[in-house]
């Protein structure tokens, strides 16, 4: 088996009676790389996840974390995975800082938890109940809880759903900072923006099957993709043109204006116009 | 299959690894202190056998025997039911809830041992039945005279009915908390349950009195022999005669008890679920 592999699945199948769930997912997922894992709901994400994570069983195929089979894993094999489950259990009398110490004594290398709490930016809330903080703040302590074993590998469910656009910059500069101390991190997202801007590679699943793995900028064969050159006629009228070659024909209306074209834009499709051309076609 | 495992990381995991009884007393602390901090359960669990047994008082005042006071008979079954109540209520009502939060799946996805869970369960039954039943022998003494049990042959029997009557309604109550399928459908599963054996055991009827074949129901489970251990530790020795089977029977007592303990160990390790139905 691989050892630059942190992740590897062949031929991954699950089925809840006749609905099939999984059906025949094969995925690698480097070391130390981001990879995130886009797909409507309904798709399989979240159960090809939580085979991953050793919470269900699969009906077929191989699959390998960190050396280990999750459905019979090595001793060692929880301290060295973090996971941040999705809106889930609540500890309503406890204070932030009580569960993060508790869960730090499940784990052989644990993180100091004061500076966990801080790292997660819930320093001035570590002494509150649980049952006072927001949602933001509730999915700091989730990530707080995920990350205080100091795991090699991360997984994280849709980390950021309910998060104000500033605090969803501070939690991907979080994600940044623990990618770049090597840990490996899966992430499941609903937001196409948090994937540009965090993974390295990204897989689309749907319908229960990968159908395609690539970095953010290729997927789609997004490279490739046809520019939309836009203009204003003389009239007044918008024209827009798709072109493989969208410099030639901006060079071609500077000549055809004489220079500054008005109202000019060449855009190329965005990852979620790809993404949903994607997942359209199934 | 090659390991991963660099040697550092093993050399700490064997030194900072806190031991299985580290692990067990830390899960019960917060249990405790979950416990505590939620003041109606403190209250309701905590209160319940103590106004049963002040309403009894007040309703009844002659003797059952001679010599043998309403309170003092059934002090035996208050101090059953209460143990019953923080074990097998309080577990068949909370487990639920805590599968339903989440909270379950959280703790599976950490290095926990799967029994610390239940370890921590059992040391906060353990510590808020015996809180509860001493302040219950505490109101009893101080509002009607209730006689402690005199030797110290009464008092290792009044022990190790307790521990066995416990553990045997923990076991029962973290087994059929996997019935309920959701949070709020615990206390349905359970009240009803609790209630029966209540009435049927000889808590709040003296046992004789009550239909013979009601009587054979009972003697099926845990809580009226509970109740007949302990009638053995507070009422006197001439009572035994009253007893259906005209004596304590206490080897009985530990016979069934230790049954219902395997029962329950069996059924929580076949039936037991840390996640919900809906999340498969």
């Amino acid at each position: 088996m691989d050892n630059e592999l942190a992740i590897v699945a062949r031929g991954l199948r699950k089925a809840y009676g006749k609905n099939v769930a999984v059906a025949g997912v094969d995925l690698e997922v480097r070391q130390g790389e981001v990879f995130a894992l886009l797909g409507p709901n309904g798709a399989g994400k979240t159960t090809t996840v939580e085979i991953l994570e050793g919470y269900r069983r699969r009906d077929a195929g191989e699959v390998s974390v960190l050396d280990s089979d999750p459905a019979a894993p090595a001793a060692n094999w929880r301290n060295r995975i973090g996971i941040v489950l999705q809106g889930v259990g609540e500890f309503d009398e406890l204070s932030v800082s009580e569960l993060v110490h508790h869960f730090a004594g499940f784990y052989a290398d644990a993180d100091d938890p004061e500076k966990v709490i801080a790292r997660v930016g819930l320093a001035d809330k570590a002494r509150a109940r649980t049952h006072t903080l927001s949602g933001g703040q509730k999915r700091r302590l989730d990530v707080a809880l995920g990350i205080i074993g100091r795991p090699e590998l991360l997984f994280l469910d849709e980390p950021t759903t309910g998060f104000d656009p500033e605090a969803r910059r501070e939690f991907w500069q979080l994600i940044r900072d623990l990618a770049a101390a090597g840990t490996t991190i899966v992430l499941t997202t609903h937001y196409l923006d948090e994937a540009e801007a965090l993974a390295d590679r990204v897989g689309v699943i749907a319908g229960g099957r990968l159908i395609e793995v690539a970095a953010p900028e290729d997927l789609g064969n997004r490279q490739q993709a046809h520019a939309t050159v836009s203009w204003r006629t003389p009239e007044g009228r918008t024209e827009s043109t798709e072109s493989a070659t969208p410099t030639e024909l901006v060079t071609e209306l500077a000549a055809r204006f004489g220079g500054e074209v008005p109202g000019l834009t060449v855009t190329r499709p965005t990852l979620e116009d790809i993404y949903l051309q994607m997942i359209g076609h199934r | 299959m090659t390991t991963t495992l660099k040697p550092a990381t093993a050399a700490r995991a064997a030194s900072r690894q806190p031991g299985p009884l580290a692990l067990a007393l830390r899960q019960g602390r917060l249990e405790l202190t979950q416990f505590l901090r939620s003041r109606e359960s403190v209250v309701f669990t905590m209160g319940f056998p103590i106004i049963m047994i002040l309403i009894f008082a007040a309703i009844f005042d002659g003797e059952i025997a001679p010599g043998v006071s309403f309170p003092q008979y059934f002090i035996t079954g208050m101090i059953a039911a209460g143990l019953m109540t923080v074990s097998f209520q309080n577990l068949g009502i909370w487990i639920p809830i805590e599968r339903d939060r989440g909270v379950l799946k959280r703790y599976r996805g950490t290095p926990m041992p799967k029994w610390v869970y239940f370890a921590g369960k059992v040391i906060m039954v353990v510590v808020v039945g015996v809180i509860e039943t001493a302040l219950l022998l505490a109101v009893s003494v101080a509002v009607f005279d209730l006689q402690l049990p005199g030797t110290a042959t009464k008092w290792l029997t009044f022990g190790w009915v307790s521990v066995l009557g416990i553990t045997a309604c923990t076991l029962c109550g973290i087994a059929i908390s996997s019935l309920a399928r959701t949070a709020r459908s615990g206390s349905a599963v359970v009240t009803p349950v609790a209630l029966i054996l209540q009435f049927t055991s000889g808590v709040f009827f003296v046992f004789t009195q009550l239909p013979t074949w009601m009587q054979q129901v009972a003697a099926l489970f845990p809580l009226k022999w509970m109740c007949q251990g302990l009638r053995s530790v507070f009422l006197p020795d001439t009572f035994a005669g009253q007893e259906p089977g005209g004596s304590y029977e206490l080897g009985r007592v530990a016979l069934v008890l230790a049954a219902w303990c395997v029962i329950g160990l069996l059924l929580c390790l076949g039936t037991f679920r840390w996640t919900t139905r809906r999340d498969g």
